[in-house]
């Protein structure tokens, strides 16, 4: 589960996440929807632990990550959307380092980290240092790497950029296998396509704040849309560029 | 269509466009204000001022001495000039081989460049431009006081900054050429991207040339004139050059022509011939080879068999801590060891101490008269200060990025229940332990070959641990305090600012260190030679324990900052 309460983020006068409110129960997979810098990499970046919060609350499975971050962060799997990984390491040792990092090892977690490499084809290369591998193996890896703790939770910024097509679909079951098992997901795309056939929830984040959330339906309701797709629920909500703009543009 | 004129190629991008980007990344990061800035770069003008006053007042002593000296002052003063710069075209050497290797095939902006349609002769002319100006403005600025204090000795005149520079231009040009050269040529030699080997190569080739550069010097001969057969044969060694065809000999002899008025052009005509040669045959390699090696620099390193026995060593080496910190240094050291930027500089690091435990050892204290007993405890105290910088230096070079080195991988560790505390004490063991170990032994070793007394061996073990693991502290600390996230490569991390505060601050640590124990061991030898009965007396023992309060401050502030920095680094 996952509660945000008021969560702010300034950078000097910039509001980057101004007072967002949200709560997703276990065993929901939640889409964060949002224009470039909407600040939903920020907000994630909160949840994670990795940003401090301006003012607000992040809580994980009720635990407060900013008054008992090692145990909230323990709960937490974090899949970022660059995957940066030590070059000079190999799968393997990536995935063990990361398993102790939450005070994870033995006979168990190498059973677990050659599971995953095998699931995610990654295991020919397991003794190969990341450095050679290509942009969607090391995206692969750090979704390992997010999963091998077994979290209860997990939190994923732009989860398909990278990933061929099996790879994609393979993350998509993983992670709604991952809800049915009573699991929490927060997923920020930019594919609306994934979030619509995904996400039981989505928030659209526009400007540090929450336009609009709920389901499918509700959000209809809240933008008085009749029955229309989430493209045009978000460009209603966000605004964006009109056919005749986009033909000015490429017209001159 | 989105554009009108795409019919035919454009004209190529030009060497100032390619260095364009470059050239206002520099400009932008001059303009920064951000907060502290106007301090820092006052301290940084401060400093560079007090450095360039420093050498060049010891440079125009000498060169004054020198010049005064009948018959031979010229000749000594053009000596000491061709020495200096044989030692800074070695220094260039090496540093435009590893900067090379990163300006040519694993700079960022490489894809876009090479993917353009971008001629490769502006490609290369930009290329060696950019390694020309990283690697070469360090030496620039040291050159500059001692060229000034030569100008003003032997009166160089309105002219001769213009000279100096159409001397050290091809003198830097020349170093660059070839360092880039040896790169392309090593990159396409390597079947795969073995960056790690191909530094360990220039690491080898670096202690190589530095034992071969002091070999060439031969620095004891000249500094004991008395012992040549006459003054001739010394008269014969000074005109004779180190080597006729070293670019160092015709730059110094370029300079000195002008300033004894020689008419002879031959040297300077020399240098910038031979550096037009070598840009054009460096070019002529840049187009036959570079693209080869750009596609060989791109593959992956092959596996390798001995990292199954890295992982059983070290775990069962480790087996007695938890897992989290097990397999932390765990990583560290393997990112260390596979990451040739950092371990080659072992090698060199060897050699340095080699030459270090040498010159204690060529110093004249047992091979001539009877040296006084207080000179030979004074000399076993200056070690101990020198053995402190030494040290100091080291852990600005192997502990102060440790922190940096995270960079990208933050978002790991910060977003994982790793405890900030435990990494950093494991960081601090991890670097600390072997600088210790490495201290004891320069410590012992040239306290041996000094013939310290047990009282100066035992002051000095006890000076050098507190002080050690005072110094890893200072290091990791400053180093999360100025992180330098954006820096890949290691070795440019302690030439940040943050580096220098660090070593401002280690040597200031030292300073007190010294000031504190000077009294009591100055006590100590009055003692003895007033032939009172000698032991441990008290003043001694209370500055080891002010040093030990000292130094556990240096370890418990810097820790203590670095981890309230740590926490509140958001990347």
């Amino acid at each position: 589960m996952i509660e945000l309460t008021n969560l702010t983020k300034r950078y000097g006068r910039f509001t980057a996440v101004d007072g967002i409110n949200l709560t997703i129960p276990k065993g929901e997979l939640y889409g964060l929807l949002g224009p470039n810098g909407a600040g939903k990499t920020t907000t994630m970046r909160m949840i994670a632990g990795i940003l401090q919060p301006t003012s607000g609350t992040v809580k994980i499975s009720g635990i407060d990550i900013q008054k008992d971050p090692l145990v909230a962060k323990s709960r937490l799997g974090f899949i970022p959307d660059r995957p940066f990984v030590y070059d000079k390491l190999t799968g393997v040792e990536f995935l063990r380092f990361v398993a102790g990092l939450y005070g994870q090892g033995g006979a168990e977690i190498e059973d677990q980290i050659d599971e995953l490499l095998e699931l995610f084809e990654l295991a020919p290369w397991k003794h190969e240092l990341t450095e050679s591998y290509s942009h969607g193996m090391r995206q692969k890896l750090i979704i390992s790497s997010a999963l091998v703790h077994r979290p209860e939770v997990i939190v994923v910024d732009e989860p398909m950029i990278g990933l061929d097509p099996k790879s994609a679909r393979l993350l998509k079951d993983m992670l709604r296998e991952f809800v049915t098992g009573g699991g929490t997901v927060l997923m920020s795309t930019h594919t609306l396509e994934i979030a619509e056939a995904m996400c039981d929830r989505i928030a659209i984040v526009q400007a540090g704040k929450v336009a609009a959330s709920g389901t499918m339906e509700d959000l209809r309701l809240q933008t008085s849309s009749g029955d229309v797709s989430l493209e045009e629920l978000f460009l209603k909500l966000t605004g964006g560029f009109s056919e005749r703009e986009l033909s000015d543009l490429f017209q001159r | 269509m989105i554009s009108s004129n795409a019919e035919g190629i454009r004209q190529s991008a030009g060497i100032l466009a390619i260095l364009n980007p470059k050239w206002r990344s520099f400009v932008h990061r001059l303009k920064n204000h951000r907060s502290g800035a106007g301090a820092r770069a006052m301290l940084l003008i401060l400093l560079g001022g007090a450095f360039w006053t420093a050498v060049f007042g010891l440079s125009y002593r000498i060169l004054k001495y020198i010049k005064n000296v009948e018959e031979i002052g010229p000749l000594m003063a053009g000596k000491m000039l061709a020495v200096a710069l044989l030692a800074f075209a070695a220094i260039l050497l090496l540093s435009n081989l590893v900067t090379a290797l990163s300006t040519f095939f694993l700079a960022k902006d490489l894809d876009m460049l090479v993917s353009a349609p971008v001629d490769w002769i502006w490609l290369y002319l930009a290329k060696l431009g950019e390694t020309l100006a990283h690697s070469s403005w360090m030496v620039a600025l040291m050159i500059v006081p001692i060229l000034t204090a030569y100008g003003a000795v032997f009166d160089g005149g309105p002219f001769f900054p213009l000279v100096a520079l159409g001397v050290l231009l091809p003198f830097f040009l020349l170093p660059t050429v070839i360092g880039s050269v040896l790169t392309l040529i090593l990159v396409n030699v390597f079947p795969a991207r073995r960056a790690r080997d191909l530094l360990s190569l220039l690491a080898i080739a670096a202690g190589g040339g530095l034992v071969l550069f002091l070999r060439l010097l031969r620095p004891e001969q000249l500094a004991r004139p008395e012992g040549y057969q006459n003054l001739m044969q010394f008269i014969a060694l000074l005109r004779a050059p180190s080597h006729p065809l070293l670019p160092s000999e015709w730059a110094s002899s370029a300079l000195m022509n002008w300033f004894l008025r020689i008419g002879d052009p031959l040297p300077i005509l020399l240098l910038w011939s031979t550096a037009a040669a070598f840009i054009v045959i460096g070019a002529s390699l840049h187009r036959r080879l570079y693209m080869a090696g750009f596609t060989k620099s791109q593959e992956g390193a092959n596996s390798s068999g001995t990292r199954a026995i890295w992982q059983s060593v070290g775990a069962s080496l480790l087996f007695w801590l938890p897992v989290t910190r097990r397999e932390f240094i765990l990583k560290d050291l393997r990112v260390f060891f596979r990451d040739a930027t950092q371990w080659s500089q072992l090698i060199l690091l060897a050699v340095l101490l080699l030459v270090y435990i040498f010159n204690i050892r060529s110093l004249p204290l047992y091979t001539g008269e009877k040296v006084p007993f207080v000179l030979v405890t004074m000399v076993v105290f200056l070690n101990q200060g020198l053995g402190g910088f030494v040290l100091s230096a080291i852990a600005a070079r192997f502990i102060f990025p440790s922190v940096s080195l995270e960079g990208r991988q933050l978002w790991l560790l910060r977003s994982s229940p790793l405890d900030l505390r435990a990494m950093l004490w494991s960081k601090y063991w991890v670097g600390t332990i072997p600088l210790l170990v490495l201290a004891l032994v320069i410590g012992i070793v040239t306290n041996q070959i000094l013939q310290a007394p047990p009282f100066m061996m035992v002051l000095s073990i006890i000076t050098t641990v507190c002080y050690t693991l005072a110094v890893g502290a200072l290091a990791l600390g400053m180093g999360v305090i100025y992180p330098q996230f954006d820096t890949e490569n290691a070795a440019q991390i302690p030439t940040s600012f943050g580096g220098l505060v660090f070593m401002m601050s280690a040597v200031s640590l030292l300073t007190i260190i010294i000031m504190v124990e000077a009294w009591p061991v100055a006590e100590q030898l009055r003692t003895w030679q007033l032939g009172e009965p000698s032991g441990f007396p008290t003043s001694v023992v209370f500055s080891m324990i002010a040093v030990m309060g000292i130094c556990a401050l240096a370890i418990i502030i810097p820790l203590r900052l670095g981890l309230k920095r740590l926490a509140a680094i958001e990347v």
